[in-house]
């Protein structure tokens, strides 16, 4: 029997949607946001807001909520915390009921999550910081289309980083030359190579002609190094009929692996590819340009391991996570919290790492961490350190600025990675030893001797602009 | 021995993937590899190919792998036995890790013959 009534007008958000004593369900999503409210506004208020303006609510009582039970559907503000050396901003936690979202979709759930709220005139800054996805949730995910485990297995590597590169000049060049540098790179040692983000079809290299002449130089570099090699074949396209006419030509050249831009491409392209992917064997190497749009101010947009935890779930096999010690933004501490997420099965919270949350991702295959941007050999025992085995460590112009070409930059980076994986598993301190390791590899190899010397002064020491929050 | 270029030009090669880019690993050093896969808990295996078939994804095993061995002697000498036994194949060691579902390690120790 119901017995609310009808009552017209404007309530206050915090009456229904601040609820302290709410104790959140296994089932629920849980969100965290960084809040900076306009002045004057209690902080209940603009919390209770946000929770509501991102579920069920609006900014006026209707008379159609009284045919549901909106106790059942609401999101729900349950905390409110300080952010650390911050006194205009604070944190609130949200909780939404599992319903409020269609199975699988990630477009649904930002859609709710970070949809009209964002643009709420009682807010000057938001930011979303982190999201608990329930287990019900992820199991409703396809994820990676194949995963850690299975790329080595195809791919036969074990036991290292894979390397790559990204072709350059990034735009410009013809189809012919452009897989000549692809072929250069691979049979000097790299696993991969990479179309440049902004390399689809354009009119100096229509993408047909691309994927051809890459596929010779895949077959030959493999037939002439005894190795299994690699070109992620950018498929991201003006629509998805085209995205997936291009996936199919990578498939039927023999390809092993595509990519895409997710963001640009947009959620739904990116979900749908992943699909094409597991159901074709192919993996799938995924961009993330614009993503410092979204995630690099401290107070507003979306933080970056969100957006990489919603890839895992939209689905993907690597993912770009910066380099720490490239020419790119990334915080050492936080980009190792975002890595771990990409590729471990829980993740339990943990603040000095940027982690709201415990993160339970059941069976969902891992991403590999991809560091690029501005890395050359110098870096290599950081990154080996830093990134583990399973990371994708892509060298562009430390690979093609080589003096003597790309196959020398090539060799020249598998040297340097092969001798800090060698020196690592025989229990050396990879970065306090680091430039012996190095020196003594490239007494047998002037391919590295040549690179050190290149580089050695190459640093990249800028503040980051996005920091942990901290006291 | 790699590396036998001329400055400037590169040769391929037929490298053969994990530390195909290093000179030929020392006994001293394959056992440094052999303590580093037991230390992780992984389980020693060995195979062998003859090197036409060096892209197949099955090498002949050499035994089974060798499960709860901590013994470095006994993995060399598995090693040293199955390279023997097969002179002209390649010979690599890999560490099965059961958690992962995956190899942790994979990488040859004895080149074969051409």
């Amino acid at each position: 029997m119901s017995v609310k009534t009808y009552d017209a007008g404007v309530k206050e958000y915090r009456e229904l949607y601040w609820t302290p004593d709410y104790v959140p369900l296994d089932s629920d999503l849980l969100a965290c946001f960084k809040v900076t409210g306009q002045p004057g506004v209690p902080r209940e208020e603009v919390a209770a807001a946000v929770a509501a303006e991102s579920s069920t609510g609006t900014w006026s009582t209707v008379w159609s909520e009284l045919l549901t039970d909106m106790e059942f559907y609401k999101g729900r503000a349950y905390r409110i915390e300080d952010v650390p050396g911050d006194k205009e901003s604070f944190y609130t936690f949200i909780a939404y009921p599992i319903d409020l979202f269609e199975e699988g979709s990630i477009v649904n759930v930002l859609t709710s999550l970070v949809g009209n709220v964002f643009g709420f005139k009682a807010l000057r800054h938001l930011r979303l910081e982190d999201i608990r996805f329930p287990l019900a949730y992820v199991k409703t995910c396809m994820g990676p289309p194949n995963g850690i485990q299975v790329e080595r297995d195809k791919l036969n590597k074990y036991g290292r980083p894979l390397l790559g590169c990204t072709i350059k000049p990034k735009l410009g060049l013809s189809a012919k030359n452009y897989g000549r540098a692809v072929y250069e790179c691979l049979r000097g040692g790299l696993d991969f190579t990479k179309d440049d983000e902004n390399v689809n079809s354009q009119p100096f290299m229509r993408w047909q002609n691309r994927f051809e002449f890459v596929a010779e130089a895949v077959a030959a570099s493999q037939a002439e190094t005894g190795e299994r090699k690699g070109h992620y074949l950018n498929v991201t396209a003006p629509d998805p009929e085209q995205m997936y006419e291009r996936a199919e030509f990578a498939k039927e050249l023999g390809q092993p692996i595509i990519m895409h831009d997710y963001i640009t491409g947009g959620f739904c392209a990116n979900t749908g590819l992943a699909k094409w992917c597991r159901k074709n064997g192919m993996l799938l190497h995924i961009h993330r340009a614009m993503h410092a749009v979204i995630d690099r101010h401290p107070k507003h947009g979306i933080h970056f391991r969100v957006l990489a935890k919603c890839l895992r779930l939209s689905g993907g096999d690597h993912l770009h996570t910066g380099t720490v010690v490239g020419k790119l933004e990334g915080d050492r501490a936080s980009t190792l919290g975002y890595v771990d997420l990409l590729r471990e099965s829980f993740i339990p919270e943990d603040r000095s790492r940027g982690i709201f949350f415990d993160q339970d991702w059941g069976s969902m295959p891992g991403v590999f961490a991809v560091a690029s941007g501005g890395i050359h050999v110098w870096h290599m025992p950081a990154l080996v350190t830093i990134f583990g085995d399973d990371s994708v460590l892509q060298f562009g112009g430390g690979t093609q600025g080589h003096p003597w070409g790309n196959a020398a930059g090539a060799a020249a980076n598998r040297v340097a990675l092969e001798a800090c994986i060698k020196a690592r598993n025989e229990g050396r301190d990879l970065e306090r030893e680091s430039r012996e390791i190095l020196t003594d590899a490239a007494r047998h190899s002037p391919e590295l001797a040549s690179a050190m010397e290149t580089w050695k002064e190459i640093k990249f020491e800028f503040d980051t602009v996005d920091k942990l929050d901290a006291g | 021995m790699p590396f036998q270029n001329t400055m400037g030009d590169y040769q391929t090669r037929q490298t053969l993937e994990t530390f195909g880019f290093l000179p030929p690993l020392t006994q001293e050093e394959v056992f440094d590899q052999i303590a580093y896969i037991i230390a992780q808990g992984w389980t020693p295996g060995i195979e062998h190919v003859h090197p036409d078939f060096s892209m197949n994804h099955y090498w002949t095993m050499w035994k089974l792998p060798f499960f709860g061995e901590v013994n470095l002697d006994h993995v060399a000498a598995e090693l040293e036995a199955c390279h023997r036994t097969y002179p002209d194949h390649h010979v690599r060691l890999t560490g099965y890790d059961n958690y992962t579902q995956c190899q942790g390690a994979s990488f040859v120790v004895f080149e074969g013959r051409r």
